[in-house]
């Protein structure tokens, strides 16, 4: 099982030893039977740092076999450092297959963002958290979130989110804007920007989100409800962008803005950089290809 | 023309090749081996060892070696390494009391039981540079005593025997171990110890500081400090008696403090516990401190400074975790900043439409 043998740089296949993979799982199996509540577990230091994918990095480690096929993502794409990072560290852990491809994947890690291509039964998303607790910010004593959550009190995010309308006119949440899972728990989506958050209800895929600093692991079974907070008058909407991607000139997908110059020159680009590809290979193209056909 | 970022791969590989290479520094200067660091940087390699919370000098040293010398990052690289390792057992409480002393010293009485012995110290030097060190000058020949022909009783078990400070606790035999188990507060005391055990250097310097300046303050003496190395056993079933697995130096701190007693019950003094290993004052004497202050709801006062919250200092007081959350600032964000930068245009422009359309009545 545990099996450093001879060298002293052997490790287990995909690093944490059984014993630890097991503890994980009964956490995970947890997670599942409660959707949105917050399963404590006894995280591990992991070799990368702590609030840098660490909870992500154990659950998928614990669930992922040998004929996984792993895509990374951060911020929606395959080639950012740290995604890169965690890519190449499962390769060398696990020796599983990797993709960019999203229709390919069986587990997709990632941060921040979902998948503009709709996940399929089958397909487990692994989130990485940073701040489990969506009522933290409200209240910073695990002592009493756990007791607000155990008594289903969630006036006082309500109480957030009408002061917000009240100074603002809306609801000035953009991102890990929080959810409700089953009429139940409220619960963190993770910092996706809110634009994700239709992306998690009802979805045919396992969600499961890690937060390997908090030592906190909870989870979205497939098809499971999840509406987004919001008041009858001021309906949930999600961000819309004025103009389509630039490379791919996709619609209704999240984009990110680069920067072209110092003198207000920017562009909007698929955030997800798959998404992105695969159309331009399909023969799509943005405003910019046409500028420079 | 806008290209999407590729390459992350080859980048990655070039730092860490760069980062070797500063490493090791002018390749006209010798380098260094780990066994000068383990002799010669002997404090750093405790405090390593100690947060990094793995008795091992070699591996420490190569840790401050591979880290350039960045302590939480050595302490990280330890961290990373002990948690993989098999855990075969639970050793027995180690007697302090029984302690192979090198340093030992009573603030509390001027004399007593096994003596007042200063050890290796930085105490009472004058923190002048030393410029012949750089030229590399031989020390003298310590001067040795006979062993000691007295044993050295824990002040705290002197003060014990009249009652006149509270009994130590009684173990109920199983030790919780807070890398195996998460962590739930309100914690139990030996949670706590361990995680202040653990806990980062100078933030609980810090907080001990505090209490000394009024916040949560304790009337603290310290009943001793003692340095030296103490035997591990551990209980084998197959075998009658406890196998002595080896020595490992520690630094221990008792402090007495603040008395408390009530109509029915005499007034004793109350304790305040570290332990560290390796040589370091510094943090047993902190982490003492900070225990005391944590104790406060046990003893009934009042919950008014940091120190005194156990949420607050459990939770902040690990720099392994410290250090990756606060760094993890520097990996992008953009697409919640997009988010944020969505929004805020938006309200600019309603606000200025709503100027424009003030402005154009009037």
């Amino acid at each position: 099982m545990n099996a450093p043998t001879g060298s002293i740089a052997s490790y287990n296949f995909a690093y944490l030893d059984e014993q630890t993979k097991r503890m994980i799982r009964r956490a995970i199996l947890k997670a599942i039977a409660i959707p949105g509540y917050q399963v404590p577990f006894a995280s591990r230091e992991m070799p990368m740092p702590y609030g840098w994918g660490t909870g992500g990095v154990q659950v998928t480690a614990a669930i992922i076999g040998p004929d996984d096929v792993l895509k990374v993502i951060d911020q929606g794409a395959d080639d950012t450092t740290n995604a890169v990072s965690i890519r190449a560290f499962f390769q060398k852990v696990a020796n599983v297959a990797v993709t960019t491809r999203t229709d390919e994947a069986t587990i997709i890690q990632t941060r921040h963002r979902i998948p503009e291509q709709p996940l399929r039964a089958g397909q487990t998303l692994v989130y990485q958290v940073p701040i489990p607790e969506p009522l933290r910010f409200l209240e910073p004593r695990e002592t009493e979130t756990r007791l607000m959550h155990a008594l289903e009190e969630y006036g006082l995010m309500h109480v957030k989110l009408y002061e917000d309308i009240a100074t603002h006119g809306r609801i000035a949440t953009t991102y890990a804007y929080p959810v409700k899972v089953e009429g139940r728990y409220v619960m963190d989506p993770s910092p996706t920007p809110k634009f994700d958050n239709p992306k998690m209800h009802m979805s045919p895929a396992l969600q499961l989100f890690g937060a390997g600093r908090e030592k906190r692991i909870y989870a979205l079974p497939p098809f499971t409800q999840v509406e987004s907070l919001d008041f009858d008058d001021h309906p949930f909407t999600v961000q819309t962008f004025d103009k389509p991607c630039a490379l791919c000139g996709a619609e209704g997908v999240y984009l990110d803005e680069v920067i072209l110059d110092d003198c207000g020159g920017h562009m909007f680009v698929c955030s997800d950089t798959d998404h992105c590809e695969s159309r331009q290979g399909d023969g799509y193209h943005g405003q910019q290809e046409e500028t420079f056909r | 023309m806008y290209v999407a970022v590729k390459g992350g791969e080859a980048a990655i590989r070039n730092a860490h090749r760069l980062l070797a290479d500063r490493r090791r520094g002018d390749p006209a200067v010798p380098a260094l081996h780990v066994s000068q660091i383990v002799e010669q940087l002997a404090l750093g390699v405790d405090r390593v060892m100690a947060e990094g919370a793995l008795y091992d000098r070699d591996l420490a040293g190569l840790a401050l070696m591979q880290a350039r010398g960045d302590m939480i990052e050595a302490i990280f690289l330890v961290r990373a390494y002990r948690t993989t390792l098999p855990r075969f057992g639970y050793s027995r409480p180690v007697d302090t009391g029984a302690m192979q002393i090198e340093r030992r010293v009573s603030a509390t009485f001027k004399d007593l039981p096994g003596g007042q012995v200063l050890g290796p110290t930085f105490d009472y030097t004058h923190r002048l540079l030393e410029p012949e060190l750089a030229e590399g000058a031989t020390p003298l020949e310590p001067e040795r005593r006979e062993v000691a022909a007295e044993a050295s009783p824990r002040v705290t078990d002197l003060l014990g025997h009249d009652g006149l400070i509270e009994p130590d606790g009684v173990g109920n035999g199983e030790v919780t171990d807070i890398t195996r188990t998460p962590m739930e507060f309100p914690l139990p005391r030996d949670s706590r110890l361990q995680a202040l055990s653990r806990g980062d250097e100078g933030f609980l310097l810090a907080l001990a500081y505090s209490t000394q300046r009024g916040y949560a303050r304790s009337h603290p003496f310290v009943g001793e400090i003692r340095i030296g190395e103490v035997e591990i056993e551990l209980d084998v079933p197959e075998l009658p008696f406890p196998a002595p697995l080896g020595r490992v130096r520690l630094t221990e701190c008792q402090m007495v403090n603040q008395f408390k007693g009530s109509a029915k019950a005499p007034p004793q003094f109350t304790r305040g516990y570290g332990l560290v290993f390796g040589q370091s004052e510094r943090k047993a004497m902190a982490m003492a401190l900070c225990d005391r202050a944590l104790r406060a709801a046990e003893f009934g006062e009042d919950i008014v400074a940091p120190a005194q919250d156990e949420e607050f200092v459990i939770s902040h007081s690990d720099n392994v975790q410290a250090t990756g959350f606060v760094e993890h600032l520097k990996l992008p964000h953009y697409v919640d900043f997009q988010a944020e930068l969505d929004l805020v245009r938006r309200m600019r422009a309603e606000q200025k439409d709503a100027t424009d359309i003030k402005e154009a009545a009037e």
